[in-house]
């Protein structure tokens, strides 16, 4: 009997060795998915993901026949002592065409604040064309105690936003950074950051 | 490992097991590490069933009662957590010790010493877990899907939860290696793949299953570690990561895990329905490929957790088709479960009582998730209790129904006696009735648009409510009959069991004496399949 079983323990051992590798690179593929993921927001535009750095400006034809309703959503993150809106609730752009919104914000604490604004775009589809020029969100804000500054963004919508959409939301929360610490700039994906 | 075999199988050749706390804490003997899962899932069980009942004694009417909103969501995170990796998981890996080996004609399981490893890992991740209610803050509360921000906001408990799901996690995958290498190894000499019995099968799938996701799991609970201590943000939104993405990572194992659930039971009603049918099983092959599918499809359906979550068209409508897909080899299999006992010699006993409610209330379960497949259904019934009512039909009536069947089914062998099948088929009764009593109800209750994990309501909820509430506790009472049968027959209080045990049934497990020795096909059969049937 032990005989016929010994090679089968031989077999038993490379065996376990396989499985146990699988069973690393699955574990190891779990965070594969992180950058997949990511990828796959970036490249699809779901998500409702903005870009994170400036977009060039090309000159494009402005729509004047078509008509899109922006409307805008501040958030406040429950931990983030802000008060946050925009300017205006809603406007009307035309496709291709410049325009600039301010969002206002004031540091509710008699402490020095570093907030960051996290911007979403919906419906999803919309957010790879909604290209921001310059935007309060690329980098954190610095807010002295009270402060109360007036940040703008600049934007284009761009004419290949598909036909049936009239109306993009853009929304802005507003995170304390306090609340992550400082190496998670340099640690997980510094793209993300200015995101 | 390979001397361990040797040594082990020299030591006791002549002996039985070693006495006292030993024989337990250095079992390596597949017979004893079986036992030891069963009891750990049955005490789990009851655990798990009594935070179920303080949720339903508070859900009996509206208003709050007994219980503050925070431990009413521990209870519901902990019932899930408990019941999934302490009753559900370990009753089938304790079968698999168990069974497979007797089942395939091996010695043991292939590698018994971290057999022994993946059971004890198990009593200290879940006293680790237990102990998380008596800290500050409380157990965990965000449900067992842990999303964050959410989960972040648990107190002390945190990272306890966290390492108590690594430890789940790290036992199930070495019970997942030990069988496959078991099943791929140690066969009977003339058993080809395609002559396993279906539980052997159905436990090689399961056992990739588990391999393939209980590791992504870790890595997403990792994450939500990294990023409540050691400041990475895969899941905060304000350091660039996003908080959805862990609902992707979640369920990528959350999909397959519940065919980790209800594959095993396949297998042990595929055992049992021909054995009070006396007849084959129908299909036999069809069955494998049906189970591989399943498996196989697992992996891309995850997103239909997630249709509310925002998502494009497209990927509605790719998840809701790969979803609805599943039904097609989850049909094969009930068709030949049923095709099976056509024109049978059918008998009732328990065990066979149990795997034919399992066939109608599992289905119950997957039609309603074929209505939680559609879209815009699922739009309306997300996060509803027809969900609660849909997941509890799978796997109470299903996963549940089918260790219950397969314990009265296999216990004779265990123990040497039958069970009193008077008290098994009151057991049965009260069960099935209680059962629907409990669940059907929470159907209509989401239907009307009841929330789940919730410990108040309005009041147009309160009459099906106390019905369900009514339901727990009659459930929860009858599955004291069932310790009860237990116990008696493990003290063999029942006549003895005969080696065949029930009435010509198929595989190499009847071939051995009742009970089974503590060790068994030292020598390899010379033939692995009988076939009585004829
Ligand atoms: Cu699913």
């Amino acid at each position: 009997m032990r005989d016929t079983k010994q090679p089968k323990n031989d077999d038993s051992k490379s065996l376990a060795g396989r499985l146990v590798f699988l069973a690393v690179a699955m574990f190891g593929f779990g965070f594969l998915l992180v950058p997949i993921y990511d990828a796959f927001c970036e490249i699809t535009g779901l998500g409702g993901k903005t870009n994170s750095i400036a977009a060039t400006e090309v000159a494009t034809e402005v729509e004047q026949d078509r008509e899109i309703n922006l409307e805008f959503v501040t958030t406040v993150n429950q931990y983030a002592p802000w008060e946050f809106h925009s300017q205006v609730k809603e406007m009307t752009v035309h496709p291709g065409g410049m325009y600039e919104a301010i969002f206002i914000a004031r540091n509710l604490t008699d402490e020095v604040k570093i907030a960051q604004a996290v911007p979403s775009v919906a419906p999803q589809i919309a957010a790879k064309h909604f290209r921001k020029l310059e935007c309060f969100c690329f980098t954190s804000q610095e807010f002295a105690p009270g402060e109360e500054k007036e940040m703008p963004v600049r934007f284009i919508v761009d004419s290949d936003l598909p036909d049936y959409i009239d109306t993009i939301t853009l929304s802005y929360t507003f995170f304390d950074t306090a609340r992550i610490t400082d190496n998670s700039a340099v640690e997980h994906g510094t793209s993300h950051v200015t995101r | 490992m390979s001397a361990t075999v040797a040594d082990t199988h020299a030591e006791h050749e002549h002996h039985g097991p070693v006495a006292g706390w030993r024989r337990w804490l250095y079992a390596t003997n597949h017979k004893d590490i079986g036992t030891m899962y069963l009891i750990l899932s049955l005490i789990m069980f009851f655990v798990g069933g009594v935070m179920a009942l303080i949720i339903r004694t508070e859900l009996f009417s509206p208003g709050l009662q007994f219980v503050n909103p925070a431990f009413f969501n521990q209870m519901t995170t902990m019932h899930a957590l408990i019941m999934v990796f302490g009753a559900v998981m370990p009753a089938f890996v304790g079968l698999a010790n168990w069974m497979v080996p007797l089942m395939i004609g091996a010695p043991d399981m292939a590698l018994p010493r971290m057999n022994n490893w993946s059971f004890w890992i198990l009593p200290v991740a879940f006293a680790m877990l237990a102990s998380t209610l008596f800290m500050p803050g409380g157990a965990p509360a965000s449900g067992w899907t842990m999303y964050p921000p959410l989960v972040l906001q648990t107190g002390d408990a945190f990272p306890f939860l966290i390492f108590s799901v690594h430890l789940l996690g790290i036992s199930s995958i070495m019970g997942a290696i030990n069988i496959i290498v078991t099943i791929v190894n140690m066969r009977a000499p003339d058993m080809s793949l395609l002559k396993m019995p279906m539980f052997v099968w159905t436990w090689l799938i399961t056992a990739y299953l588990l391999l393939a996701v209980m590791p992504v799991l870790a890595g997403a609970v990792t994450m939500l570690l990294t990023d409540q201590f050691f400041g990475t943000s895969f899941f905060l939104a304000a350091g660039g990561g996003d908080p959805v993405m862990f609902q992707h990572i979640f369920w990528f194992f959350g999909h397959p895990e519940v065919y980790i659930m209800i594959l095993p039971a396949f297998g042990v009603v595929s055992e049992i329905i021909p054995t009070f049918s006396r007849k084959p099983l129908f299909g036999h092959d069809s069955m494998v490929y049906a189970a591989s599918s399943i498996a196989f499809l697992s992996f891309i359906v995850w997103a239909h957790h997630m249709f509310t979550t925002g998502m494009p068209l497209t990927g509605q409508l790719f998840f809701m088709f790969a979803t609805m897909l599943i039904a097609v080899p989850t049909g094969v299999k009930v068709f030949n479960w049923t095709a099976t006992m056509w024109r049978g010699a059918m008998s009732f006993e328990t065990p066979m009582l149990f795997a034919l409610a399992f066939l109608f209330l599992f289905t119950i379960g997957g039609f309603s998730g074929l209505m939680l497949a559609i879209v815009p259904a699922d739009i309306q019934y997300h996060d509803s209790y027809f969900v609660v009512a849909h997941f509890h039909y799978v796997l109470v009536p299903g996963s549940v129904f089918a260790v219950m069947a397969a314990v009265y089914y296999w216990m004779p062998k265990w123990t040497g006696h039958y069970y009193d099948e008077r008290m098994g088929k009151l057991h049965f009764w009260l069960s099935t009735i209680f059962v629907n009593v409990t669940f059907f109800p929470m159907h209509f209750l989401g239907l009307a648009g009841m929330p789940r994990r919730i410990p108040d309501y309005s009041t147009q909820f309160a009459d099906f409510n106390s019905i369900a509430s009514i339901g727990a506790i009659g459930f929860g009472l009858s599955q004291l009959l069932f310790a009860y049968n237990v116990i008696q027959c493990v003290r063999k209080k029942g006549s003895t069991a005969t080696d065949a045990v029930w009435d010509q049934p198929q595989g190499l497990e009847w071939t051995v004496p009742s009970p089974a020795p503590y060790h068994t096909f030292e020598t390899p059969p010379t033939s692995s399949v009988k076939t009585t049937f004829s």
